[in-house]
């Protein structure tokens, strides 16, 4: 899948999730960039992209990653959309 | 809300659990508050939010207090302040398999080492159990086991003691054990629902390495819904009646067009086994104390003969009312709710036709209308929704679809007189109104936390606050019993006052709507002011709480003869009566007559 089609998929899961209307993503956003998005937050991200890219995250993956592009990248390589 | 019930897709609910929750709680408002405490021997967080929605879908309105991570038995067995403070009116422990401690991998233990091993861990268990029932008595509900995610012994894991499967199958049947001799004790079966997940997608090992949820995050909406449905119940927020269509719902096939012969209901083929086996389902619910109804576009005739079939399961006997004509369904289900005084809301409506359950559902508030797909489906999709959610059983339950027909009969009877009074004396009603007995206090709970409409204060009690005041002195407690020629109605109206020296404060007052317009409130108010002269008390004051259904109640003290003290803004009002020149208002209802003549 091409990366704007992910970043277009992944606005739409940071919207509902954190329930941000006007939420912006980019490579470069971090948890500290979206107020809403914390530990707990973060547990029900990784399940809603888990589950709208048919894929999953290794275990290392959760914590490290560092920011959204580092998310896109393991997406394009996984997903099996 | 739809996309609440089942099937539902958690991960759905899930990704969109902010917005779900702003417009439930923008939507319905009457809510009961409930403080729970969830003790979590792992992590609660999203749990308790999913949880929130089911319940808010209720009209309950949770308020939370957490275990630290794993805490549940610190919390239970010593005592802790925030917990405390708090004063659950709700207990729940949700443990897993995880939280085994007892069971080893061991296999040069004996039956015996094992079989103790068994009783240390329920014992560990029943401590924390017994140690919260006696600070707080309040409903404690408690998962059971799911069954582990691998077989050490492979299929000897459920038959060899050393097993952790066959542990863990011992383990749960002492906890049912335990859940059928205790009252306020409640079994969250999530050994049966992460079957129905699937237990290997139920049993997520990331999660619990990476975050200590001992189920999927995909689960939690199912563990979530299923404990949400033992709450409902407790609470009194149960369906009571299901509301039937006929073709391709009860039988294959429209019998206007194919005629009686010509539907599909019996043995004969994989269809009529279909609809057969699910009259049978439905037919079951009678005993639980679920009303039936049938509601279809039908000549009467027509739906008369189906359920004349030489095959059929269900008669017409087992409905409270047949509504086959051809108005618009919704018009028909309020005249049901209507007929037999029940709120529509209490409904279901089971029904093939997507058209039909939409109106429905826009038409009448509160309605559940099932999704009924394909009849091979009917049973699971109705089954697991839970609208019946069983917590108490009473005798009443069983007879429950006859006493409601034997209503809509006195109603029939009563067009027959020109005056009312007359009618009910025909009725030749017996009352007994007495202080409360312990084996009708299970019914006084359930009446009492079912009662909407009739209704002052709408206080709600769980069993351990009823069996408080049944013991306490500081109380006058009345319940009546209704019979009549027509049968017997069983416990119909409940009135606890608190006495205050020389006063009596009406803290509840209500019945069933079932016997309306039976004058049974004056037999009560009777038997109330009588209990008063006998202890001196010269006072009474009654409370009217308002709330959206129970405005039909508001003046009831005044029509008492009561005198209003308050009138507030919020709605409630205040009444009082003095009882020295009180008569007696009852002429109809025979009183504590023995039938000893």
């Amino acid at each position: 899948m091409e990366k704007q089609m992910i970043i277009k998929k992944l606005t739409e899961i940071f919207k509902d999730v954190f329930d941000l209307d006007d939420v912006v993503i980019t490579e470069n956003t971090t948890a500290d960039d979206i107020e809403e998005w914390d530990s707990l937050e973060h547990i029900n991200l990784i399940n809603a992209v888990e589950k709208t890219f048919k894929m999953r995250f290794k275990m290392p993956e959760v914590s490290t990653m560092k920011n959204v592009g580092e998310m896109i990248s393991i997406i394009e390589s996984r997903s099996k959309l | 809300m739809n996309i609440l019930s089942y099937p539902f897709d958690g991960d759905y609910i899930l990704k969109h659990k902010k917005a779900v929750k702003k417009q439930l709680l923008s939507e319905n408002t009457g809510r009961i508050k409930i403080k729970i405490a969830v003790l979590g021997g792992s992590t609660t967080n999203e749990i308790v939010n999913i949880m929130e929605l089911f319940l808010l879908s209720y009209g309950l309105e949770p308020d939370f207090y957490q275990s630290e991570y794993a805490q549940y038995w610190q919390d239970a067995v010593f005592s802790s302040q925030t917990l405390d403070d708090f004063h659950p009116d709700l207990i729940y422990i949700h443990t897993t398999n995880r939280n085994i401690t007892e069971f080893k991998a061991d296999m040069t233990l004996s039956q015996e080492q094992t079989d103790e091993a068994v009783m240390r861990q329920f014992r560990h268990f029943e401590e924390a159990w017994t140690a919260l029932s006696d600070r707080f008595g309040c409903p404690i509900i408690q998962n059971n086991f799911e069954m582990p995610f691998y077989r050490l012994l492979g299929n000897k894991d459920s038959t060899d003691h050393r097993g952790r499967l066959n542990f863990i199958n011992r383990l749960n049947v002492m906890f049912a054990e335990y859940a059928s001799s205790h009252k306020n004790f409640y079994i969250n079966d999530i050994n049966y629902v992460s079957a129905c997940f699937g237990l290997d997608r139920w049993s997520d090992m990331q999660v619990w390495y990476m975050y200590k949820y001992a189920l999927a995050i995909s689960a939690i909406p199912e563990l979530a819904f299923n404990t949400a449905n033992i709450i409902k119940s407790i609470y009194g927020k149960n369906k009571k009646m299901l509301v039937l269509d006929l073709d391709n719902t009860l039988w294959g096939g429209v019998i206007g067009d194919n005629g009686v012969n010509g539907i599909e209901i019996g043995h004969e083929t994989g269809m009529a086994e279909a609809y057969t086996g699910f009259q049978e389902y439905i037919k079951e619910h009678k005993q639980l104390g679920v009303l039936l109804a049938v509601n279809s576009k039908n000549d009467r005739e027509n739906a008369l003969s189906g359920l004349r079939h030489p095959d059929t399961v269900l008669t017409e006997d087992d409905f409270v009312t047949i509504k086959a004509n051809w108005n618009n369904k919704d018009d028909n289900i309020l005249e049901i709710a209507s007929d037999v005084s029940i709120l529509p809301e209490s409904f279901v409506f089971a029904d093939d036709n997507p058209a039909e359950r939409a109106i429905v559902a826009s038409q009448v508030s509160g309605v559940s209308t099932p999704e009924l797909d394909t009849v091979e489906n009917y049973i699971k999709i109705l089954d697991r929704n839970s609208y019946f959610e069983l917590t108490s059983y009473t005798a009443d339950d069983v007879k429950r679809n006859d006493m409601y027909k034997a209503n809509l009969q006195r109603l029939q009877s009563m067009k027959k007189f020109s005056d009312y009074n007359e009618y009910l004396l025909s009725l030749d009603m017996k009352a007994q109104i007495s202080d409360f007995e312990p084996v009708y206090l299970e019914r006084i709970v359930q009446l009492t936390n079912k009662s909407n409409q009739f209704n002052l204060t709408t206080k709600r009690y769980t069993m351990a606050e009823m069996s408080d005041t049944f013991e306490s002195p500081d109380y006058i407690r009345l319940f009546g019993k209704l019979t009549d020629k027509y049968g017997d109605n069983g416990i119909v109206s409940v009135v606890i006052g608190e006495i205050k020296n020389t006063q009596l404060h009406i803290d509840l007052w209500l019945m069933s709507c079932r016997v309306l317009k039976r004058n049974m409130e004056y037999a009560m108010l009777d038997e109330l002011i009588s209990q008063c002269s006998k202890r001196g008390i010269s006072e009474v004051y009654g409370y009217y709480y308002k709330t959206a259904k129970n405005s039909m109640v508001e003046n009831l003290y005044g029509d008492f003869g009561f005198m209003q003290t308050e009138n507030n803004e919020d709605g409630s009002r205040v009444f009082r009566l003095c009882t020295d020149d009180y008569m007696g208002k009852n002429k109809v209802i025979k009183v504590n007559d023995n039938g000893g003549n």
